[in-house]
């Protein structure tokens, strides 16, 4: 019995516990990426770089918060300085709509096309970011690191395989929670919400039957905005900050939103889960899971892994492309790309 | 007055051998990337080299030495590529101090050196592969390969005492090379290892890759990886998750930036990089320290990899790249007279004068087989959360 409890915290400490928090991360800017295509229809390749945006401010906020000498230990500075990176970033959003996706926009272009300019507005806001906050890697957690140490929990449990909570994990995952919530309350319930799946449904019969474009375009971006520079905060409170990492975050972002069935909300949220736990699940070594599981003349002599963690990176893609092959509109009915 | 002025300036004239020119050398390093918290220290470390000469008026009958920097990214090959083909295309250097990680300087040296015929040093590419590929002569390095370094790591490795070692690399000509020359020397030498595997730099999470690491256990984890990218990250994840305590730092997690962010959580880890205790290399720091700077590794190998270019050029009596490859052998090894960091105007002199002389510079600079350094090494270690020097070897 004991032998199984302990397998357990094995596999939450090692996958379960990373992966939700992970998981937590990429849905959030899936969700984002998803919103974008299903209200403004495009790719929005700049996702990446609007979270690292918004997680700039953060840092620079939690810089002066710091120098103020105002404290919520014991959790992180950041909490207080997300409200400010969210304004920045939707003023951020609002100004790139203006200056750049809405003359698109009136031209009606092809989605390639509106691809290809937010690829352009990726490298721009890459480069101005780098040029405000440098390519250092910054860690700006302050909070209390631990929840539960590894250490303390086995002192605790008298277990002989540990389990560690991160601070961050915690908040990442409660934070996840209500915003989500939030954001499907505010689709399906508001007026305002309602009016934004109408357009993304069918547009000109939105407008026919009333619905201001441009109000429904700005409360998009609004909602992105706070999506980005959640998740991205959340994400450099976790792991730290480089500029560098947020581009390539892009990818599997966009596979949880494909996966999950792009354009659908509920989809994006989940496919994020999908893509941190398969990675996790497919890579890890069962060697001391099933050492606990089985008869002790049975125990693995090598890793039992199914892939090497060099190939991590190759399995959301895999799974994207046994998805759009079986069930091409995603997991949740979303459109084909 | 008009033949007034003109005298001395024939006679001046006649008097040096050689028309003074302007002489441009190329840094590329990789200022962006996952190394980039070490780029500063390195391009310090040449620009001094170079400054020190362009001082003395002494490099080829008073030439103009100035450098040209670019970023070689570390990571993107083809974006090393690019920077050294406008080096050499538009700014035209005569010669490329550089590029910082393997990977990069192999793609100059194919892509860009080789089709040119200009010579490169680099002060800290130190994948095996390097020693062997076809370089015309033109590719030097003043670091060790770590096909050597490997045979100390594993050396040491063993003589603290470690049975069984989990090894992580980054997946790249650097992170493989290290990675499987530790394992096969460490392994040789009796040892075992229990898993051997990559990972990719820059990737978002790498809960995954640790929990692999964690799970085939291990007395101590090597890191082959870099303290800025994907090692530092798996080093927080396992210290996260308890599974290791100790870590194993070769030369590319020996940075500051690392003991600066886990402090005295990784007490008693330790490893060791290219370094040397010749008396060069402590003047080096203090000429270092002097101007401003703040050491990090390599920056010595970066000053030697300028300053070999330049002596080559005094030697070779031309600032052309096919003329001064042939001389770089001769002006770093015995015979001729010693020559240390600060130094180097003497050295223009000497060969001016025809004499030779000895590099020996920061780090001890001997070359051997294909223009390589043999190497000496220090050991550190993590001590109150500060690198500490253990030992020279």
């Amino acid at each position: 019995m004991i032998d199984i409890v302990n397998a357990i915290t094995l596999l939450a400490n090692y996958i379960i516990v990373p992966s939700l928090a992970y998981g937590s991360q990429l849905a959030l800017g899936a969700l984002g990426i998803t919103m974008v295509y299903a209200v403004l229809r495009f790719s929005n390749f700049a996702h990446g770089e609007i979270m690292s945006f918004g997680t700039m401010i953060s840092i620079f906020m939690i810089w002066l918060i710091q120098s103020l000498g105002i404290s919520i230990q014991p959790l992180p500075t950041a909490l207080l300085a997300l409200p400010f990176s969210i304004i920045a970033t939707i003023i951020l959003l609002l100004g790139l709509d203006k200056v750049v996706f809405r003359y698109y926009q009136n031209q009606r272009v092809q989605p390639v096309t509106f691809m290809i300019v937010s690829v352009g507005v990726m490298f721009f806001l890459a480069g101005l970011i780098r040029f405000f906050i440098g390519t250092s890697k910054k860690n700006f957690d302050d909070g209390e690191r631990f929840i539960i140490k590894a250490s303390e929990f086995k002192q605790i449990t008298g277990l002989a395989e540990g389990l560690s909570i991160r601070t961050t994990q915690a908040i990442t995952v409660i934070v996840t929670l209500l915003l989500v919530t939030y954001i499907f309350w505010f689709l399906n319930k508001t007026k305002t919400g309602k009016s934004m799946r109408a357009f993304s449904d069918n547009e000109d019969l939105a407008l026919l039957s009333g619905i201001k474009p441009n109000q429904v375009i700005v409360i998009t971006w609004v909602l992105v905005g706070i999506l980005a520079s959640v998740a991205g905060t959340l994400y450099g409170l976790d792991k730290g900050y480089k500029p560098f990492v947020y581009l390539q975050l892009v990818l599997p972002i966009f596979a949880a939103a494909i996966v999950g069935g792009v354009g659908n909300p509920l989809g994006a949220v989940l496919g994020g889960y999908i893509i941190a736990f398969s990675e996790a699940f497919i890579t890890f070594a069962y060697k001391r899971f099933l050492t606990y599981l089985v008869p002790e003349e049975w125990a693995p002599q090598g890793l039992v892994q199914m892939l090497s963690t060099e190939y991590k990176f190759a399995v959301s893609f895999v799974l994207l492309v046994i998805v759009l092959l079986i069930k091409p509109t995603g997991l949740f009915r979303g459109r084909t790309l | 007055m008009k033949k007034i002025i003109g005298v001395p300036a024939i006679m001046f004239m006649l008097a040096s051998p050689v028309l003074a020119e302007d002489i441009k050398i190329g840094i590329s390093l990789g200022f962006t990337g996952p190394l980039e918290s070490l780029a500063p220290a390195m391009n310090n470390g040449a620009q001094m080299a170079i400054a020190e000469v362009a001082k003395s008026k002494s490099l080829l009958g008073g030439s103009n030495v100035v450098a040209v920097t670019g970023d070689s990214t570390c990571a993107d090959t083809a974006a090393a590529v690019a920077t050294g083909e406008r080096l050499v295309t538009a700014e035209n250097v005569n010669a490329i101090v550089g590029a910082m990680c393997s990977g990069a300087t192999q793609a100059v040296l194919e892509g860009v050196a080789m089709p040119n015929g200009i010579v490169m040093i680099s002060g800290s590419a130190t994948a095996p592969v390097l020693s062997t590929v076809e370089d015309n002569g033109l590719f030097f390095r003043t670091a060790p390969s770590d096909a050597r370094s490997a045979e100390v790591l594993a050396e040491i490795l063993k003589e603290e005492g470690y049975k069984s070692i989990a090894i992580t690399y980054v997946n790249n000509d650097y992170g493989k090379g290290l990675g499987s020359a530790i394992e096969s020397n460490f392994v040789a030498g009796g040892g075992s290892v229990t898993i051997n595997a990559g990972h990719e730099e820059n990737k978002g999470d790498y809960s995954a890759d640790a929990a692999a690491l964690a799970q085939a256990g291990g007395d101590i984890l090597v890191v082959a990886g870099y303290a800025d990218g994907g090692g530092g990250t798996i080093i927080q994840e396992s210290l996260d998750r308890g599974s290791f305590e100790t870590f194993f730092l070769p030369d590319g997690m020996y940075a500051d930036s690392l003991t600066k962010t886990f402090g005295t959580q990784i007490n008693g880890s330790f490893g060791a990089s290219a370094g040397t205790d010749s008396p060069g290399d402590a003047t080096f720091k203090s000429l270092f320290a002097d101007a401003g700077h703040e050491y990090n590794v390599y920056a010595g190998e970066y000053y030697d990899a300028a300053a070999l270019i330049m002596l080559a050029m005094q030697a070779a009596g031309s600032s052309s790249s096919s003329d001064l490859k042939g001389h770089v052998m001769d002006v770093a090894n015995a015979p001729g007279e010693k020559i240390y960091p600060g130094e180097l105007a003497k050295a223009m002199k000497i060969l001016a004068d025809g004499g030779d002389v000895d590099y020996v510079g920061a780090s001890a600079v001997e070359l051997i087989g294909p223009g390589e350094s043999g190497g000496s090494y220090l050991q550190y270690e993590v001590q109150n959360g500060k690198f500490e020097t253990v030992k020279y070897r």
